[in-house]
């Protein structure tokens, strides 16, 4: 079989193998949909969010939130997922014994991505479906911005995989990895305005968390799902879609040459 | 190179291995004929499995020429680990998968590799075949790690320990998949700690201790002949034990019911097994070296 018929077929059975564990799937695949839950009913009391006094623009809180969340969603779909993922998977011997067959890692990393994607696609389209019709939150019609949910989305899962990839030679063991990596993903989440208004957080909070992917991936997800109004609640005023773009792509960038350089079947020499 | 040991499944030539200076592997030749099922045996941090993962090319070698199915484990390609099969010491892993979803999936990765209902009945797992991996026993498992490594029609089989931890019955069942196997010409290289396993699949065998092979031969006649010359034992009248290794221990019977005037008091002729002529080897080998702290590299 060709790297690429071989890397589908990895896919398939990384995604059914990733629908069957249990913790993956409530920590990874869940986790984005409880927490808009947990949000919208923590909040709702509050009543719709303004970008000013005076602004006709105005949403629900699940509205506010779920660009947000479909951000965390891709983020930890792609780095934590796959970050503690491959590192269970050096340390368990599973990648020792695909090091022993003809599988071209090339095959394997189109599986891991083509996994992150179909789990990115099916999580981002329960948490709409469960934002539109159990927290009544109306999507966009324009499909403008549906084009920018679009490439943000394949941007950020991309780079949020690689990342991933890179991350996973971190940790030493399986155990390890998820104290390595959840608290660097938790971090992000908070100060990139997933669980708080990142409008509300203060500059410096806000410049830390532009040095890294989830800041922009969200500001792109607010700039496809809220009014154009709540662009004056941006740090700089603006959606800045070029600067998302960019980000993301730098972030890409470097997930891909730090899994290049670092990926071994095994610890060569342990 | 080919053209000249082209008989040779597995041909090495001063092969070394060092970690921060300290040999783990010190000069190693090894021959294994295409067909042939050759054992390494050794004491845990002897080096077998440093040497083996060398030959498989998940290791590095700091000098030394291996030639594995003519080629060069350090720059090996895809194509040569398809005619690989790898058993690992350890497995595990992958328990969410069932048996035939697990070989299914693998055997996609080899050009021309088994069907995967026949290794799964060669296994002895048709029953389990819907099965996940992780609720399976740890001997049905390794036999899903033989099933993997057997799964792409290797010519080079590679088993590292792989009866550690069975019941005698699993094991038996074991060595007659390994012996058919060998019938079908697969080359097998095979580590071990159970010596009547060795004595019951290699053709011959070699023993490593310190990194160095220290015996090697055909597995009847490992360490020599003189190892394996039999033992008279009896007690005389006055209870001593007595001992004599001859070459014909029916003559030294019959001398002794002769001499005697009857039967000699707990008889025994003893012909070396396996273990005893390896511990021996290790034995000797160990009191020759300088009492240097071991330290384990598997």
């Amino acid at each position: 079989m060709s790297t690429m018929t071989l890397g589908l077929a990895r896919a398939r059975y990384e995604t059914k193998g990733y629908f069957r564990s249990p913790d993956t799937v409530f920590f990874t695949f869940l986790f984005p949909i409880v927490m808009l839950g947990i949000f919208t009913a923590a909040f709702s009391s509050l009543g719709d969010i303004r970008p000013g006094p005076t602004s006709a623009d105005h949403v629900s809180v699940g509205a506010y939130y779920l660009p947000g969340m479909l951000a965390a969603g891709v983020l930890l779909s792609g780095v934590q997922n796959l970050a503690v993922d491959i590192a269970g998977e050096k340390s368990d011997g599973t990648l020792k014994r695909l090091g022993g067959t003809p599988l071209s890692p090339v095959s394997y990393f189109v599986g891991k991505l083509c996994r992150v994607f179909a789990t990115g696609i099916l999580q981002a389209a329960l948490l709409l479906g469960v934002a539109r019709f159990v927290f009544g939150v109306a999507l966009p019609t324009e499909w403008s911005a549906w084009g920018t949910f679009a490439w943000v989305f394949v941007l950020g899962t991309v780079a949020s995989a690689l990342l991933g990839i890179a991350l996973s030679a971190l940790p030493r063991s399986s155990r390890s990895a998820t104290a390595v990596v959840v608290p660097i993903v938790l971090v992000l989440q908070f100060i990139s305005g997933v669980y708080l208004q990142f409008s509300v957080l203060p500059a410096w909070m806000q410049n830390l968390a532009s040095a890294f992917p989830l800041k922009w991936l969200a500001q792109g997800m607010r700039a496809a799902f809220l009014p154009d109004g709540f662009k004056a609640l941006e740090q700089h005023g603006g959606w800045e879609l070029g600067w998302v773009a960019l980000w993301l792509v730098a972030w890409l960038i470097v997930g891909l040459v730090v899994s290049r350089l670092t990926f071994r079947w095994i610890r060569r020499d342990a | 190179m080919m053209a000249q040991h082209g008989d040779l499944a597995v041909r090495v030539r001063g092969l070394r291995k060092e970690y921060g200076g300290v040999a783990a592997v010190d000069g190693i030749d090894l021959d294994v004929a295409r067909g042939e099922t050759f054992v390494l045996l050794g004491p845990n941090g002897a080096g077998k499995s440093t040497t083996v993962e060398i030959l498989e090319g998940y290791r590095s070698r700091s000098a030394g020429e291996v030639d594995v199915l003519g080629v060069d484990p350090a720059h090996a390609r895809l194509e040569w680990k398809a005619r690989l099969g790898i058993v690992l010491q350890s497995s595990g892993e992958a328990g969410v998968y069932t048996v035939r979803e697990q070989l299914a999936h693998f055997a996609s990765f080899y050009p021309r590799s088994r069907d995967v209902d026949e290794v799964i009945a060669a296994v002895g797992l048709e029953e389990k075949a819907t099965t996940r991996i992780a609720k399976l026993s740890g001997g049905q498992q390794r036999r899903v790690d033989v099933a993997l490594a057997i799964i792409g029609r290797p010519e080079l089989l590679f088993l590292d320990e792989p009866t550690t931890g069975f019941d005698p019955e699993a094991r038996r069942d074991f060595w007659a998949l390994i012996e058919g196997l060998k019938a079908e010409g697969t080359t097998i290289l095979l580590t071990t700690h159970y010596l009547e396993e060795a004595a019951r699949l290699a053709d011959r065998g070699g023993v490593i201790n310190h990194g160095r092979l220290i015996a090697v031969g055909h597995i009847n006649e490992l360490g020599g002949a003189e190892a394996r010359v039999p033992i008279v034992r009896w007690k005389d009248d006055d209870g001593a034990r007595h001992e004599r290794r001859t070459a014909r221990p029916a003559e030294v019977v019959t001398q002794l019911v002769q001499q005697l005037g009857g039967e000699p008091a707990e008889l025994e002729v003893i012909r070396p097994s396996l273990e005893d002529v390896y511990l021996n080897l290790v034995g000797a080998s160990n009191a020759s070296a300088a009492p240097e702290a071991e330290e384990e590299f598997a």
